[in-house]
């Protein structure tokens, strides 16, 4: 039995139109980790979980889930992942506990423990006081926790979530967060992909980027954020900079008149910017990071080949 | 390997039954009632108005002539309704994926949404009897005929409504087949008329349609009266049941319809 949640090697998905959504990937996950698969629209995020999950048939190459072969032991494999989809897909016309309580049923899961564990995963995420409810009454919210019960009612190792919190506001988005965070601390695997960089940021300890259906990053987040060479952070100052000082590894540019920004370089500290800043007699109001880190490094890697329709959003 | 054991399967197809079950029970309204009440109108325009008119029909009574023709009529139209629109509505709201990211063998979701069909087929099918009795007196000439008959004949229709739902992309997709073949097909499947009354040519023809088959051996089961031969109409129902079933895996196995 392999200690990989997920293996995947030299994955490939042609379509019939001949555009081919993954070009040979390679991925692995290893089990227990928090893993982020980010990529632009249509880089292949999606198509790579619809091969995983079953949903999607693959060109070629092999995925194996906790030692399991896709072709070999699809039952396996499918038994041990759960699966948050990027669109509501459940019934519309069922009350809540259903939505949960027929998946349970679909793995076998004795109708009374369904219950049981219904109860548990919908009342952990605020909605077993909803479960009379027909799912179309949910807010949109509700039904991505509802997608997320669902998938965890028959208690798989390994969980994806596609984007769960697109459309969630930034206070259920958080609570989310550590709804996640605490099952990944249990020792449930979790792949998760998602637009807001800051989120996978937050969450995951690992992270593959995907562009034009090729892994273009595939390392820990750590050293992926290691990779930053300068960091941007905006001053807002009391009173307007006459003249900007210069720095050999602290590179200043004016914005507006009470507005400057700062590149700094890798292993400069934010003391030597201040004594820049006090030393030209400019006072600062307040200061902020310019954009994600994350979202910087994901800009680099993904420029290449970018395309016009990338909807990357930044939650910072 | 391990599959689901037994008893998962048993669960599963158990889910799968009931909810199928729960979704037209809850609008029973749209789906039990409305073919109760077209029957009922069938047996006062045709049998009883046109009817007493007619006369009998191979030596029966009109009235009694057509209640299984429109017992039949009523079971093959919500057999195949009952599925094809529930399987159309999984696809369309992808609520499907829930099954397809399961470990529930294809066979089990064809035999559970046909589990679904058998259900309403037969709860229509009991209701028009019922209204029937206003009309007919009931007569049963062999249960093991009547039972096996129509029970069999709903799983074709339930098969044949999951195939057109798998090949649906819209909702003209769900009511093509229904309106122009099997509509056709059942009313001239010797509902109204016994197909000895036609011409040598069209009773040739008539042979081609299979509903003919199984309305005659309903009828058969019910009343004792037959044009054509029992054992024909099992082997017609079986190779049709065993054609379907075969058809619709090997659809589902190969994902068309379901899968990207």
């Amino acid at each position: 039995m392999s200690n990989a949640a997920l293996e995947i090697r030299a994955l490939r998905k042609s379509y019939r139109n001949g555009f081919e959504a993954l070009k040979g990937i390679d991925l692995t996950v290893a089990e227990g980790s928090f893993f982020a698969l980010l990529g632009p629209n249509g880089a292949g995020k999606s198509t790579t979980i619809g091969i995983v999950t079953s949903l999607i048939s693959k060109t070629s190459g092999k995925v194996k889930v906790f030692g399991h072969d896709l072709d070999r032991e699809v039952q396996e494999v499918k038994r041990n992942i759960g699966l948050v989809p990027q669109e509501f897909n459940f019934n519309n016309f069922e009350p809540v506990a259903e939505v949960v309580v027929n998946q349970a049923g679909y793995y076998g899961i004795p109708r009374r423990e369904a219950w049981k564990r219904a109860r548990h995963y919908l009342g952990d995420l605020g909605l077993w006081d909803k479960r009379k409810d027909m799912a179309r009454t949910l807010s949109g919210g509700m039904k991505r926790r509802l997608m997320i019960a669902r998938a965890l009612v028959h208690e798989p190792r390994l969980l994806i979530l596609d984007e769960p919190t697109a459309g969630v506001d930034i206070e259920l988005r958080r609570s989310m967060w550590e709804f996640l965070q605490d099952i990944n601390c249990d020792g449930r695997s979790i792949i998760l992909t998602t637009h807001y960089l800051e989120e996978a940021e937050r969450l995951c300890r690992n992270i593959a980027i995907i562009d034009h259906g090729h892994i273009v990053e595939n390392t820990t987040m750590r050293r992926l954020l290691a990779k930053l060479d300068t960091e941007t952070v905006v001053l807002e100052l009391r009173t307007a900079a006459q003249q900007l000082p210069a720095h050999d590894s602290i590179r200043l540019r004016r914005i507006d008149e009470l507005t400057l920004e700062a590149d700094i370089n890798r292993g400069e500290d934010l003391n030597a910017l201040f004594q820049l800043l006090d030393g030209a007699g400019i006072h600062v109001q307040s200061m902020r990071n310019k954009t994600n880190r994350l979202e910087e490094l994901f800009i680099r890697m993904t420029q290449a080949g970018q395309s016009a329709d990338r909807g990357i959003r930044s939650a910072s | 390997m391990r599959a689901l054991h037994l008893h998962e399967n048993w669960t599963a197809l158990r889910t799968i039954v009931t909810k199928e079950v729960l979704r037209f029970a809850r609008i029973w309204v749209q789906t039990v009632l409305p073919p109760m009440i077209t029957m009922a109108l069938y047996f006062i325009i045709f049998g009883g108005l046109i009817g007493s008119r007619i006369g009998e029909m191979d030596g029966i009574r009109y009235m009694d002539f057509i209640v299984p023709g429109l017992i039949m009529l009523a079971v093959i139209t919500n057999s195949y309704s009952n599925v094809v629109s529930s399987f159309f509505s999984s696809k369309f709201q992808r609520h499907i994926e829930e099954l397809l990211v399961s470990p529930v063998p294809n066979s089990l979701i064809i035999l559970g949404f046909v589990g679904g069909g058998i259900a309403r087929g037969l709860a229509v099918g009991v209701g028009v009897t019922l209204v029937s009795l206003f009309f007919s007196p009931f007569s049963l000439h062999s249960l093991t005929v009547t039972v096996s008959v129509v029970v069999m004949t709903s799983v074709v229709f339930a098969l044949a409504g999951l195939i057109n739902g798998v090949f649906a992309r819209n909702f003209d997709d769900i009511s093509i087949v229904p309106t122009f073949v099997l509509t056709p097909l059942t009313y001239l499947g010797g509902v109204f008329y016994s197909v000895s009354l036609l011409p040598d040519f069209w009773q040739a023809v008539s042979q081609l349609n299979p509903i003919l088959y199984m309305v005659d051996a309903f009828r058969y089961g019910l009343l004792g009266t037959s044009d054509l031969s029992l054992t024909v109409s099992y082997a017609i129902i079986i190779g049709f049941i065993l054609g379907l079933y075969l058809f619709a895996l090997t659809l589902l196995n190969r994902g068309v319809g379901v899968r990207n």
